[in-house]
C-alpha cells in the first residue's frame, strides 16, 4: 500500500449542474440539521425578542434626550428598523456560538471533512446556507413582526429595497461565514481556541452595529470600521439598505464593500485551510 | 464552622491552581472580559455623545447607574457565574459525583469552577464606578459612603440569586440553551440604564415585578441626591438593598425544588 496522504484528491464538480447538486444536498443538511432544534429556536427567539425591547427603549431615550427627531440620519421608525432587524438577522448570519469547525479539530473529527472528495470551505459554506435559510424563516421574520407591531418599523418604500436588502443579506451571511471560518480555523493551530472565539464576540457585536448604528460614530471612525473591518458589512450594510438610510455611504457602495470582503475573507479561507492541512496532526492517531 | 468551610477552601484552591496553570487560556479570559466591559462601555459613550443625557439624566449620572451596575454585576460573576454549566452537568449526568459527595450540591458547583479570570472585570467596573462618582460630584455623607459599599453587594447577591434561579431551569428543561440570559445578561443590560429609558410593561416587568430596578437605579438615585422622576419617594434608594435577601430567598427555593426534580441520565 502507498503512502497515505492527509486530504483525499478534490474533484469539484465536473460542471454547473453537479456542483448546484452537491451544494443542494449540503445546504439540505444544513437546513435539516437546524430544523430539528426547535426548543433551541424558540430559547434565541425569546431571547433576541426582549433584547430588542432593551435596545429600542434606549435609541428612544437616545432620540428623546437629542431634542431632535432624528439622531445620525435615523428617523424614529428607521431606528425601530435599525433594532428589530437587527435583532432578526443575529440568527440569520449566525454571529455567535458556532464552533462546530474548531471543537472538531481540536478532537480530530475534522479529518472526515478532509477526506471528503469536496472542498472543506465549499462543504461548510454550502450547510452554512442551508442554515440561514432555516434561521430567516424562524428567526428572522418573528422579531420583525413583534417589531412592527409594538413600536412601529419603517417599511420599505422602494421595490427595488427588497431585491437590494436580500442581497445584502446574502453576502452578509457570506461574510459572516466566512468570519467564522478563519476564526474557527486557528484551532489548527492554537487547539484552545478560546481567545480567538472571545475577541470575535466582542469586536463583531460592537463594531458590525449590533448595539448602535455606526453612523452615530465620528466619520472618520465609522469609515475606518467600514473599509478596514469586515463588521459592519455583516450587519450595519443589510441593516441600512433595508431601513433606507439616505446617507453616504449608499446601498451600491454598501453592497460593493460586502462583495469585497466576501471575496477577501474567501480567498483567506482557501489560504488559511491550504497552510493548515500541511500543518494538521490528527489529536488521539 | 471551619472544618465546614474547609472542603470547600480546597476545591477553590484546587481550581484556582488549574486554571492558572494553562497561562494562554486564563490570559485571554481575563483579557477578554476586560474587552466586553470596553464593549458596553463605549456603546453607552457612543450613545451619550449623540444625545447628552438619557431618561432625564445627564452623562455622570447615567454613569454612576451604569458603574452600580457592572461592579454588583461582576462580583455575582466572580463568584457563581459558572453555575451556568449546570445545564452540561445535567445533561452528560456529570452530576451524580457531586450529589454522592457528603457536601452540599450549591456549594460544591459554586466552588468547582470559580470564575477569578473574571477578576479583571471587577476591577475595571470598580474603577468605572469611581470615576463617575467623582464626575457627579457627590456630596459625601456617612450614610452615603455606607451606601455605596452595601448597594454592589446586595446588586451582587440580587444577581446571584438570578444565576442559580435560571441556571436551575435545567433540572426541568435540559435545552434551555440562552433563555437564562434573557434575565442575566438582559438584566445586566437593563440595570445599567436609567430606570426612566423604559417604559410600558416592559419597565414594569423589569424594574419592578422582577425588582431589577432596585440593583443600580434606586440606589444610585439615593447618592446623586435625585428625585425619582417616575415618583416613587426617596427612602426607596436606601431601602433598595433590601431587595437582595428576597431575591436570594427566591433562589433558594426554586433551588430546592429543583434539585429534587433531578434525574441523571440513565447510561
Amino acid at each position: 500500500m502507498g503512502f497515505v496522504t492527509a486530504t483525499a484528491a478534490r474533484q469539484a464538480g465536473r460542471n454547473f449542474f453537479e456542483l448546484a447538486a452537491q451544494f443542494r444536498s449540503f445546504a439540505t443538511i444544513g437546513f435539516r440539521r437546524y430544523a430539528t432544534y426547535r426548543q433551541a429556536t424558540v430559547a434565541s427567539l425569546a431571547t433576541n425578542t426582549t433584547f430588542g425591547f432593551l435596545r429600542s427603549y434606549v435609541l428612544l431615550a437616545v432620540v428623546a434626550a437629542s431634542g431632535a427627531g432624528s439622531i445620525a440620519g435615523y428617523s424614529r421608525a428607521q431606528l425601530m428598523s435599525f433594532v428589530w432587524l437587527g435583532q432578526g438577522l443575529i440568527g440569520v448570519v449566525l454571529l455567535w456560538g458556532w464552533n462546530d469547525l474548531s471543537e472538531r479539530i481540536r478532537s480530530g473529527d475534522v479529518v472526515m471533512d478532509l477526506l471528503r472528495p469536496q472542498h472543506p470551505v465549499f462543504a461548510y459554506v454550502s450547510a452554512d446556507l442551508g442554515r440561514a435559510g432555516y434561521a430567516f424563516a424562524t428567526r428572522f421574520l418573528p422579531p420583525v413582526v413583534i417589531g412592527s407591531i409594538v413600536f412601529g418599523m419603517a417599511l420599505p418604500t422602494r421595490a427595488t429595497t427588497y431585491a437590494l436588502g436580500l442581497c445584502s443579506v446574502l453576502l452578509a451571511v457570506l461574510v459572516c461565514f466566512l468570519c467564522r471560518y478563519l476564526v474557527n480555523s486557528c484551532a489548527y493551530w492554537l487547539l484552545d481556541n478560546r481567545g480567538p472565539t472571545m475577541a470575535w464576540m466582542v469586536f463583531s457585536g460592537v463594531l458590525g452595529g449590533l448595539y448602535f448604528p455606526l453612523r452615530m460614530l465620528p466619520g472618520w471612525a465609522m469609515w475606518a470600521l467600514w473599509l478596514g473591518t469586515p463588521f459592519p458589512s455583516i450587519l450595519q450594510a443589510p441593516l441600512d439598505v433595508i431601513s433606507e438610510h439616505g446617507g453616504v455611504p449608499g446601498p451600491a457602495a454598501m453592497l460593493a464593500v460586502q462583495a469585497a470582503w466576501a471575496v477577501v475573507l474567501l480567498a483567506a479561507c482557501l489560504l488559511v485551510q491550504r497552510r493548515a492541512e500541511r500543518r494538521l496532526v490528527v489529536q488521539g492517531g | 464552622m471551619v472544618d465546614r468551610i474547609r472542603p470547600y477552601l480546597a476545591l477553590i484552591a484546587t481550581q484556582v491552581r488549574g486554571q492558572a496553570s494553562y497561562r494562554t487560556s486564563f490570559f485571554f479570559d481575563l483579557a477578554g472580559n476586560v474587552f466586553f466591559l470596553g464593549a458596553d462601555l463605549l456603546a453607552l459613550l457612543v450613545m451619550l455623545r449623540t444625545s447628552g443625557s438619557l431618561g432625564g439624566f445627564d452623562r455622570a449620572q447615567v454613569l454612576v447607574v451604569f458603574g452600580l451596575s457592572q461592579v454588583a454585576f461582576a462580583l455575582a460573576d466572580l463568584a457563581v457565574g459558572n453555575i451556568e454549566r449546570l445545564r452540561t452537568y445535567v445533561r452528560s449526568g456529570t452530576l451524580d459525583t457531586v450529589l454522592v459527595r457528603p457536601l452540599g450540591v450549591l456549594g460544591q458547583l459554586l466552588a468547582m469552577d470559580v470564575g477569578t479570570r473574571r477578576l479583571g472585570r471587577l476591577v475595571y467596573s470598580a474603577g468605572i464606578l469611581a470615576y463617575a462618582l467623582r464626575l457627579a460630584h457627590v456630596h459625601w455623607t456617612p450614610a452615603k459612603a455606607l451606601l455605596v459599599v452595601v448597594a454592589p453587594v446586595a446588586g451582587a447577591v440580587f444577581f446571584a440569586s438570578i444565576f442559580v434561579a435560571t441556571a436551575t431551569v435545567a433540572f426541568w428543561w435540559i435545552e434551555s440553551g440562552e433563555l437564562g440570559n434573557i434575565v442575566t445578561y438582559g438584566g445586566r443590560d437593563f440595570t445599567g440604564y436609567p430606570v426612566s429609558v423604559f417604559g410600558g410593561w416592559f419597565r414594569r416587568l423589569f424594574a419592578y415585578a422582577l425588582g431589577m430596578g432596585f440593583v443600580a437605579y434606586y440606589p444610585a438615585l439615593a447618592l446623586l441626591g435625585v428625585r425619582d422622576p417616575l415618583g416613587l419617594p426617596g427612602w426607596v434608594g436606601w431601602a433598595a438593598p433590601a431587595a437582595a435577601p428576597v431575591a436570594a430567598l427566591v433562589a433558594g427555593l426554586v433551588w430546592r425544588t429543583g434539585i429534587r426534580h433531578y434525574r441523571s441520565t440513565g447510561s
